[in-house]
């Protein structure tokens, strides 16, 4: 196709009004983060000054050791990483194990069984958490960090990874299965050893799934942890807000060190992530 | 039960799979009955009691619901949830929809601006708000001061009772605007090439094509999404307890805040399970709805 000169400049001008368009929504989600790594670093006067500083005057690194005696950040940190990494183990393999049983193996009621776990997918959490409370404070478990845990492994979380590893499996051939079989394979190390390298997708996916819901959970450590020490970083950050009021420094220092390794987790595995979300999110 | 098994053989083989597919599943199944379907069974229960947290529990029958239907609290509340979804669902699905028609196809830059729309996706929602809460703070908000540059006083955002809730939308939609604009993206990618091509033989422009190949082609997952939205919109709840607590004075108190106050702050734990099957009722509802829709689409789809 030949372009008049008039046709090129319209549409070198519509390329122009896109660019525009979308670098201005781009700075309406990326100033927030600007702003808050410059107010990180400001003096608590600073924060106040008209017009407002983009790059501090001078750089205060005080209030990013300060944060950690006015909150046990680390505690907050630590909580939050290692309850993530329990509950993407746990919901991986449970769920891969039971997506497998429900693509590969004919077994009684697996239909209805999968069914029934499907619907159960829409029951808002906020319906079964008040029972779930007393529940657990009938065990004790109330501020310890096994309802956190639990829950998302074998609640809708877990559900979903079902439902997500299943479809993974039934794309795999059954031949393969077969071959290992005659070979005197009971159907454990076929999941395990033939099934779960194959499924390294998946498992990727909904490990990045799993993990981004998980750390960003707050209601559930918001119902059943009372102990600061005890606190996730959503917890943790939000009991700070209602304590500094606004000491900005602070608050924007402590979420600059909650956001930033996440992010760089996310930088690394964007493309893998995305997919997911677009693959998952069209299947639901 | 259609099919239990394509290969019915009484065999060996057979009786090893039932007991293995049921060993495999037998935690979830187990894990997936003691902490959703009995507990699910349990609110139900408890919304027909009265229930204080230390105390006398009695059964009360229909009168939680009752109480709801005349509570003054309640009927602000729903009308502020429905507020909340009216004004995010459009706004986000809308905004979604043109970044991903600016952004499926191939132009330079197009990693970054994808990107700079997903980062916020990917940030906890609870930074997310208390970033915003700053952004719209009096005194020292950006939002405030770049007003000020332009000689304009700006308002207490969270503490104007009209002013509130629109703050907390904004925030809700920039948060997870990016994640529709994904789906959409997907979507658009899967519609065929030779459509739009058999569209432009038959001189259709731009707006012609959009309106008559893409928007129908991407319409399943274009209310797919809505539907979606709408039950996590139903549903929020972080972004307002760290933003306005409900305040000021109830203006976006919505209906989980409203569960979440009179379980966990009042303990009246009874009333409070029967204001979340209200929530269930209208997750249902919509629920039922999209999979009836969609199964008409599914038709309509190999149809054409």
């Amino acid at each position: 196709m030949k372009a008049t000169p008039d046709f090129r400049a319209r549409k070198a001008l519509s390329a122009a009004g896109v660019y525009a368009a979308l670098t201005a929504i781009s700075l309406v989600m990326l100033v927030p983060f600007l702003w808050m790594l410059s107010t990180s670093f400001k003096e608590p006067q600073a924060i106040f000054t008209y017009p407002p500083q983009l790059f501090p005057s001078t750089f205060k690194w005080e209030n990013y050791v300060d944060v950690f005696s006015l909150i046990p950040f680390e505690r907050f940190y630590f909580n939050s990483v290692y309850i993530s990494l329990v509950v993407v183990v746990g919901t991986v393999f449970f769920a891969s194990l039971a997506g497998y049983a429900f693509a590969k193996i004919p077994f009684w009621g697996r239909n209805v069984v999968f069914l029934v776990l499907l619907s159960a997918m829409m029951i808002p959490h906020e319906v079964t958490a008040i029972p779930m409370f007393l529940f657990m404070r009938d065990l004790n478990w109330i501020d310890t960090h096994l309802p956190l845990i639990l829950l998302p492994i074998f609640g809708a979380g877990g559900v979903f990874g079902i439902f997500v590893m299943r479809q993974f499996f039934i794309t795999v051939p059954t031949e393969l299965e077969e071959a290992a079989m005659i070979d005197g394979c009971n159907r454990f190390r076929i999941y395990w050893q033939i099934m779960l390298p194959i499924a390294k997708p998946g498992m990727a996916t909904l490990t990045i799934f799993t993990f981004v819901t998980v750390w960003n959970e707050f209601f559930d450590p918001l119902i059943f942890i009372n102990t600061r020490e005890l606190m996730t970083l959503p917890l943790g950050l939000s009991l700070f807000t209602d304590e500094v009021g606004t000491s900005w420094h602070y608050l924007m220092s402590a979420t600059v060190m909650a956001t930033v390794p996440l992010l760089l987790v996310f930088f690394m595995a964007q493309k893998r992530f995305i997919e997911g979300v677009a693959m998952t999110g069209l299947k639901e | 039960m259609k099919k239990s098994g394509k290969k019915r053989r009484g065999g060996p083989l057979a009786r090893e799979a039932q007991l293995t597919g049921w060993l495999f599943i037998s935690p979830m199944v187990l894990g997936f009955t003691l902490l959703l379907l009995f507990p699910m069974g349990k609110a139900l229960y408890m919304s027909f009691m009265d229930w204080p947290l230390l105390g006398e529990h009695s059964f009360v029958g229909l009168e939680n619901y009752r109480n709801i239907a005349t509570d003054e609290v309640f009927w602000k509340v729903f009308g502020n949830t429905f507020y909340f979804t009216a004004g995010l669902v459009p706004f986000n699905i809308v905004l979604a929809l043109m970044l991903a028609l600016l952004l499926s196809k191939s132009m330079k830059g197009i990693g970054f601006f994808r990107t700079a729309i997903f980062v916020p996706v990917m940030t906890s929602l609870i930074v997310w708000s208390i970033v915003w809460k700053y952004m719209f703070a009096t005194d020292s908000g950006l939002i405030n001061q770049l007003l000020l540059m332009f000689n304009i006083e700006g308002p207490a955002w969270l503490y104007n009772e009209k002013l509130a809730m629109p703050a907390v939308i904004i925030t809700s939609v920039l948060k997870n605007v990016g994640l529709n604009m994904v789906l959409f993206i997907a979507a658009l990618q899967q519609v065929p090439r030779s459509l739009y091509e058999a569209a432009m033989l038959d001189g259709a422009g731009k707006t012609k094509s959009f309106f008559n190949v893409t928007l129908p082609m991407i319409t399943p997952t274009v209310f797919l999404t809505v539907v979606m939205t709408v039950i996590g919109s139903l549903k929020v709840f972080g972004q307002i307890y760290v933003m306005t607590q409900g305040g000021p004075s109830n203006s976006t108190k919505v209906l989980v805040y409203y569960i979440w106050e009179k379980a966990f702050k009042l303990f009246q734990m009874g009333y409070a399970s029967a204001l979340a099957f209200v929530l269930f009722f209208v997750v249902l509802v919509l629920t039922l709805l999209q999979w009836q829709l969609r199964k008409r689409w599914v038709f309509n789809e190999s149809d054409t």
